[in-house]
């Protein structure tokens, strides 16, 4: 914060006064500490927000199941480990391909660009088609939202993951329309952001035991 | 006062200030009856009436303030007069008869026979209700359409048409008692945890804007990190309102995780305006208005945030669900997010309107000690009872009336904090409406508009 106020200081002072006509914004100025992130700040709030809200949820299932390891240990066995384990390789090379997609828009080069979003969102796809795979094994098993203490977490925390990797796949979508520097660092940290909560949740809802 | 039609405010502003005094009064009778019920004749002062006209009489004149705040607002954000100032004032006139009537009704037993709270009203007053909200949004839009867009404009318009479309969701009563409560919510909480915050965020931005003389650029930036993170949690947060409706299991999870975020957009209001006050070097003559701003940041972050986070996990609202931990929790919430955001821009414009130099700024600002005090001593008042009440219903199983014997004391004390606080929102009345009888010259060259 310190470093970013000393520079704008004459500034302050200028527009502080009233009887001054106001200085024109800049763009990614003024945003604070948000101003040094890439990508459009506002993205930041909205990530923040997303890994406060998963960590919550997460810090509730580790009490639920602090209460229960018994009953959460059986129900954990029903999970597909292996679709777990393909759905992280899916999202991992996915983002691996946004970043390259990132790289390509900042060098200019738009198609190529749109090339990567588009091979990041067929994974993205893919990692769905597999979620709603193992969706259909669990529930055919007879588990749902409301069969266990376990089960209610595992579909509230995956399904809300789930709805994230849709909203991200339209936000490939857009930026890739776009194809701008700007716009992809901003859809593609959004994207990051789906894949890290992803290998956080992972591991705590399929393999801890 | 830059725009003729600014004027309007101040129609809607003093009969807001008179359903206030109305509303504190009925609360005070309704503290009366806690600590001696049977004082009142019981044939005229029901307490199920008197709690509903504290109640409804607190939305009505918190909304009429809100449309005065746009009414005021928005000629200067958008750099015209209203559209149409006749409509205005037609607005208000069926908004106002209508709120009026519904108290007065009430007073008489008439009033929807379905217990939802603050929807009392019967059918053709909420459509009354309608129908001013339909000419105030259409008033409104069409004056930001034709003028300039900022974005205190535009979150203040998405608010008020967030509050007239949840609105719609009161004329729709099912059969089912869990979904009657789940509509009922969708009013109730998405007005006040939801699209009130958006119009309070705006207010609280113009009258940083105005006050302190912050760049326009800087505040826009807080306004929009604030309806983010108010939006975020808000609407999902809903779900703290569903744990013991009959509505699925899960959402003990989905209220208990998002309302716990619902503290952050009331942080980010309170930190926005120690910021802008910190950063802005202009010293305007309005000291009042600024402690009004200020206060509302800080009451609210305690009351809707801190008050609201203290029971909103399941696990915690399964032993303080309907008890005065609730009580507290609504009183200081209200007072220091909409309240507060009201007599702060009233306290902010009247001057302006009434071409006046800021005037009894002692008596203002002393009424907003008091008046803070009187609620912030109720709600420490009913916190207690509530905890104690929880314990011995929820814990050592007293019944109801039992608990309630044990708590007496504390009824007491409420009493004393409510007495305190229609004296406090007395004394802020008579600071607006006494003023002196010199009149500046025309003030919107005095006071220049912020540096934008």
């Amino acid at each position: 914060m310190g470093k970013v106020d000393r520079d704008r200081l004459p500034h302050h002072c200028r527009m502080n006064a009233a009887d001054t006509p106001a200085p024109v914004a800049t763009a990614d100025s003024d945003w604070g500490p948000l101003s040094a992130l890439p990508g459009h700040p506002l993205m930041w709030v909205l990530i923040g927000s997303e890994l406060a809200v998963f960590g919550l949820a997460l810090l509730g299932y580790a009490g639920a199941r602090a209460r229960d390891p018994l009953g959460f240990a059986l129900a954990q066995d029903n999970l597909d480990r292996l679709a777990g384990v393909a759905n992280t390789a899916l999202l991992l090379a996915s983002g691996f391909f946004a970043a390259l997609a990132n790289r390509a828009a900042h060098a200019g080069e738009a198609a190529p660009a749109r090339g990567w979003l588009a091979a990041a969102a067929l994974l993205g796809l893919g990692f769905l088609g597999v979620k709603g795979f193992e969706y259909s094994g669990e529930i055919a098993a007879g588990h749902d939202i409301d069969s266990s203490p376990f089960f209610t977490l595992y579909f509230l925390v995956t399904g809300f993951h789930a709805l994230h990797v849709v909203l991200g796949l339209i936000i490939l979508g857009i930026v890739a329309r776009l194809a701008t520097p700007a716009a992809v660092e901003t859809g593609t940290a959004f994207w990051h952001m789906v894949d890290l909560i992803w290998l956080v949740v992972f591991p705590c809802l399929y393999l801890m035991r | 006062m830059q725009y003729q039609t600014q004027n309007i405010a101040k129609t809607y502003w003093l009969g807001a200030l008179l359903i206030f005094a109305v509303q504190v009064s009925f609360g005070l009778v309704g503290g009366l009856i806690y600590i001696m019920p049977n004082l009142l004749p019981v044939e005229y002062f029901p307490f199920n009436m008197v709690r509903m006209i504290h109640t409804n009489a607190l939305i009505v004149w918190l909304l009429l303030g809100f449309f005065g705040a746009a009414y005021y607002l928005v000629p200067e954000e958008s750099e015209r007069e209203i559209y149409s100032p006749k409509l205005a004032y037609i607005q208000f006139a069926i908004f106002f008869l209508g709120g009026l009537s519904a108290v007065v009704g009430y007073l008489f037993h008439i009033y929807a026979d379905h217990a939802r709270s603050y929807l009392e009203q019967p059918l053709w007053i909420k459509l009354g209700i309608i129908v001013a909200a339909l000419i105030f949004l259409f008033n409104i839009s069409m004056t930001v359409l034709q003028g300039r867009k900022t974005a205190i404009t535009n979150v203040l318009l998405l608010g008020l048409w967030g509050i007239a479309v949840f609105f719609l969701f009161s004329l729709y009563v099912p059969h089912n008692t869990s979904e009657d409560k789940m509509f009922w919510w969708y009013v109730v909480h998405l007005w006040v945890e939801g699209t009130w915050e958006l119009v309070m965020a705006s207010v609280l931005a113009f009258l940083m804007l105005k006050i302190t003389g912050v760049d326009r650029e800087v505040i826009e930036k807080w306004l929009y990190i604030i309806i983010a993170t108010a939006l975020f949690s808000g609407i999902l947060g809903t779900g703290h309102h569903y744990y013991w409706i009959g509505a699925p299991g899960y959402w003990q999870w989905i209220g208990s995780v998002f309302s716990s975020l619902e503290v952050v957009p009331f942080f980010g209001m309170m930190i926005f305006c120690f910021a802008m006050a910190w950063k802005g070097r202009r010293d305007h003559p309005n000291k009042a208005a600024m402690i009004w701003s200020l206060g509302c940041s800080v009451l609210a972050f305690f009351g809707a945030g801190v008050w609201g986070f203290l029971h909103t996990l399941h696990g915690v609202n399964f032993y303080t669900h309907g008890t005065q931990v609730t009580a507290a929790h609504g009183h200081l919430a209200f007072y220091g997010a909409y309240v507060c955001l009201n007599l702060a821009i009233m306290t902010y414009a009247f001057p302006y309107l009434f071409n006046r130099a800021p005037y009894n700024q002692i008596l203002n600002i002393a009424s907003f000690w008091i008046t803070s005090a009187g609620v912030v001593f109720m709600t420490v008042s009913l916190t207690f009872a509530g905890v104690l009440q929880s314990h011995l219903e929820r814990v050592q199983g007293l019944s109801y009336m039992d608990a309630q014997d044990q708590i007496g004391l504390f009824y007491l004390l409420r009493f004393g904090g409510g007495a305190v606080t229609v004296l406090g929102a007395l004394l802020f009345i008579a600071s607006l409406l006494l003023m002196p009888r010199t009149k500046t010259a025309p003030v919107a060259g005095a006071v220049p508009a912020a540096a934008e």
